[in-house]
């Protein structure tokens, strides 16, 4: 006897499965609905051409050209830049200052060791808005006036107007430091692939990285030294009157933020850091010593690779965590994506729009930032079999 | 053949293990301990000095004092007060019952706690049905550290749900569930949370039908609850492959239908591996509540900002938000401290 259709499981399977994306796609359907009716009522139209349109306001920090005629893309587009740099910046110092946390923490030092312990459970268990609000009101706008500059060697010039640093011009020779530096990048490449290959055939894997760095370094001090103008000149910032001359003034808010990030996410590094390492048993360092490696050897051979299985993943989410968090650069006034996003919509009041484009957005930044440490997780994981 | 002397017992070494020694071991051991203990020790003195100082000579304390109603409680009137009392008594009353009777009456205790979560919604917004003894307050009149709290709540409550169904379909044969569980967990999770409590400021109003219209706090926590429920789907699906494929094929075996499978033998594991993760996830959700600020609510910050801009207050952020920190500090470190010792009792990993 065969089974009755409404008894068949393959059938039910299917049949609830339509169902389900009937009851979605009518859901869609109907919010899309009520939104469209809404917008009406307010008498507003929807797409994406208002992008053209003239912006007309300012934005105080750049890295392309913009001006208050420019179209709002054109805004957009510097909010995005300004987040990229933003991330950029804060997972490069937040991963060095992590590590140092971290180290610290694995210290036999017992006053290093509390003191890195105590900073993380104080900055884990703040939110971050808190932090960066505080950091900002209370630290960089707090800093004294450019006439009582804290003044650092380097300069560096501490003040309420902002943090100013020395900072390079480029020169007419530095279009063609650029192409030497290109070349030495391909040179260090082709030496990192020989040196695997002989890694390889030989079985003692050599220190790929160190001398890929001496190469990469030789070649642009060579270039430097063999040009007959340098292709930067230093530009050292001054006090002139009231206001800060030459050199590179990096915004409180900017400043606010980055440290801000870098200080919240060093905390969780630091732990991640501390797990991975612990992560590694005792017995795989001992073992690495009775074959005769030495201390830095056995570090680098056999424990830290070891650790960074268990350190990447964890890591991913934190710089996907730090990317998402530098949003949060509205309360301190930082024109990243989402702050100039919230201008644009305030002028334009097209929230379905403007909403669409920065989750867009930001899912597209995720994505390319979890593929990238996918693949580099995919690199180091265990290889089995 | 000389005899061997008897040998004398040697007493044990009773070297004390003195307070300089100590020093010695874990201060000064190797040579470059020295100098990392004087570099730590003057980082303390730099960031101790200063702050001890400030804390007990220079603060302007009474910014907190005269404003510690509003920090609390927000606009909650006065006369209503006593409800915010009656309910962090029915929580520690709870908790305790919990504590006690938890082995015993697990379903009754259950039961007590999806009870108690209307119940405290009842007292703390009234009903006009009980007016004389619990008139209304409206959402807008909550803030400080009680919306702070009833925001998580709410959002790790309602979001608990709709987390173990989107895990459950993750984990689902069917492709149309597993796609739609997919893709909202990725999407809630590709983006930041204020952007969320954006949408739900600015899009949800839109969504709904013509003439239905819901307030500024609820919006604010149903946003919570789609972002909260997306993270939630991800830890609970942690504890769901935790359980060993073997637990399927028994309760298959002993002729347990799905559904059943589900309810008594995975989900009861599944979730209990992963308390420790929940109370994380708990934590982490009462900071980022602080994000509602943003959007113009009076959570703790939002209360914070607005003590200090008026013109009695201005200028006296350190102080302000220093106390504000100092709470949020209190009430996670605690809360993760809590969890650390659950972990041990609960001896996750070890059964």
């Amino acid at each position: 006897m065969a089974t009755r259709f409404w008894r068949n499981e393959r059938f039910l399977q299917v049949l609830g499965q339509a169902a389900f994306l009937l009851l979605v796609l009518y859901l869609v359907y109907a919010l899309y609905n009520n939104m469209v009716r809404a917008l009406q009522l307010q008498g507003l139209v929807t797409g994406f051409s208002f992008l053209q349109q003239t912006a007309g306001f300012d934005i105080g920090e750049r890295l392309i050209s913009y001006s208050r005629s420019s179209s709002y893309l054109r805004a957009f587009q510097v909010g995005l830049l300004n987040t990229i740099l933003v991330s950029a910046l804060g997972i490069l110092f937040a991963t060095a200052l992590g590590m140092v946390v971290g180290a610290a923490r694995l210290s036999t030092n017992y006053l290093v060791k509390s003191l890195a312990k105590v900073y993380i459970e104080i900055v884990r268990n703040i939110p971050l808005l808190v932090l960066l609000v505080f950091w900002y009101t209370d630290f960089f706008l707090k800093l004294p006036t450019i006439k009582e500059a804290w003044i650092f060697p380097g300069p560096i010039y501490f003040t309420n107007r902002g943090i100013a640093i020395p900072w390079g011009i480029a020169t007419a020779s530095f279009r063609t430091y650029l192409w030497i530096l290109m070349l030495g990048l391909l040179i260090t490449l082709g030496m990192t692939w020989l040196l695997i290959l002989k890694g390889r055939r030989t079985g003692r894997p050599p220190l790929v990285t160190l001398w890929s760095l001496v190469t990469f370094l030789g070649v642009a001090v060579l270039g430097w030294i063999l040009f007959p103008q340098p292709p930067l000149t230093v530009d050292i910032p001054y006090i002139d009157g009231l206001n800060i001359a030459a050199g590179l003034t990096l915004s409180p808010e900017f400043m606010a933020l980055v440290s801000g990030l870098v200080i919240y996410t060093a905390a969780f590094i630091g732990e991640i850091v501390r797990a991975g390492v612990q992560s590694v048993s005792k017995g795989q360092l001992e073992a690495a010593r009775s074959l005769g490696l030495n201390a830095f050897q056995s570090l680098r051979l056999v424990v830290f690779p070891q650790a960074l299985r268990v350190i990447v993943p964890p890591l991913t989410s934190q710089y996907l965590n730090l990317t998402k968090n530098s949003s949060l650069a509205i309360a301190v006034g930082y024109p990243e994506l989402f702050s100039v996003s919230g201008t644009i919509f305030n002028q334009t009041g097209r929230a379905v729009e403007v909403i669409t484009l920065i989750m867009a957005t930001y899912l597209s930044i995720s994505l390319v930032t979890s593929l990238f440490m996918n693949w580099y997780n995919y690199k180091v994981r265990l290889a089995e079999g | 053949m000389s005899k061997v002397p008897p040998s004398r017992a040697l007493p044990p070494i009773t070297k004390r293990f003195t307070a300089l020694d100590w020093l010695y071991k874990n201060l000064f051991s190797p040579w470059y301990n020295i100098l990392l203990t004087l570099l730590a020790s003057l980082i303390l003195y730099a960031i101790l000095k200063p702050t001890i100082l400030w804390i007990l000579n220079k603060a302007r304390w009474e910014v907190i004092g005269a404003n510690l109603r509003l920090l609390a409680v927000g606009q909650y009137p006065a006369d209503q007060a006593w409800r915010i009392w009656l309910c962090l008594y029915l929580l520690v009353g709870m908790i305790g019952l919990t504590w006690g009777v938890w082995a015993r009456m697990r379903r009754l205790t259950l039961a007590a706690w999806l009870t108690f979560f209307p119940l405290i919604a009842l007292i703390v917004h009234g009903s006009p049905l009980a007016k004389p003894l619990l008139p209304l307050v409206p959402s807008h009149l909550w803030g400080g550290l009680l919306l702070t709290l009833l925001l998580t709540v709410v959002g790790m409550v309602f979001s608990f749900p709709i987390g173990v169904v989107l895990a459950l379909g993750r984990q689902s044969k069917l492709p149309v569930i597993r796609l739609f569980s997919v893709v909202y967990i990725e999407l809630v999770r590709g983006v930041p949370l204020i952007t969320m409590l954006f949408m739900a400021q600015l899009m949800l109003p839109l969504f709904l039908p013509a003439g239905v219209t819901i307030d500024r706090v609820l919006r604010t926590m149903v946003g919570i609850t789609l972002f909260s429920a997306a993270y939630m789907a991800e830890n609970v699906r942690g504890g769901l492959q935790a359980v060993p494929k073997g637990q399927y094929e028994a309760a298959n075996a002993l002729g347990l239908g799905g559904f059943q499978t589900m309810m008594n033998i995975i989900l009861p594991q599944a979730l209990r591996a992963v308390i420790p993760v929940l109370v994380g996830q708990f934590i982490g959700l009462f900071k980022d509540t602080s994000l509602v600020a943003v959007v113009g609510l009076l959570d703790l910050l939002g209360i914070a900002n607005s003590v200090l801009a008026q013109p009695a207050f201005i200028g006296l952020q350190r102080e302000v938000y220093l106390f504000i920190c100092a709470t949020y500090w209190l009430f996670s470190y605690s809360m993760s401290y809590a969890s650390q010792r659950l972990e041990i009792a609960l001896g996750v990993g070890q059964r």
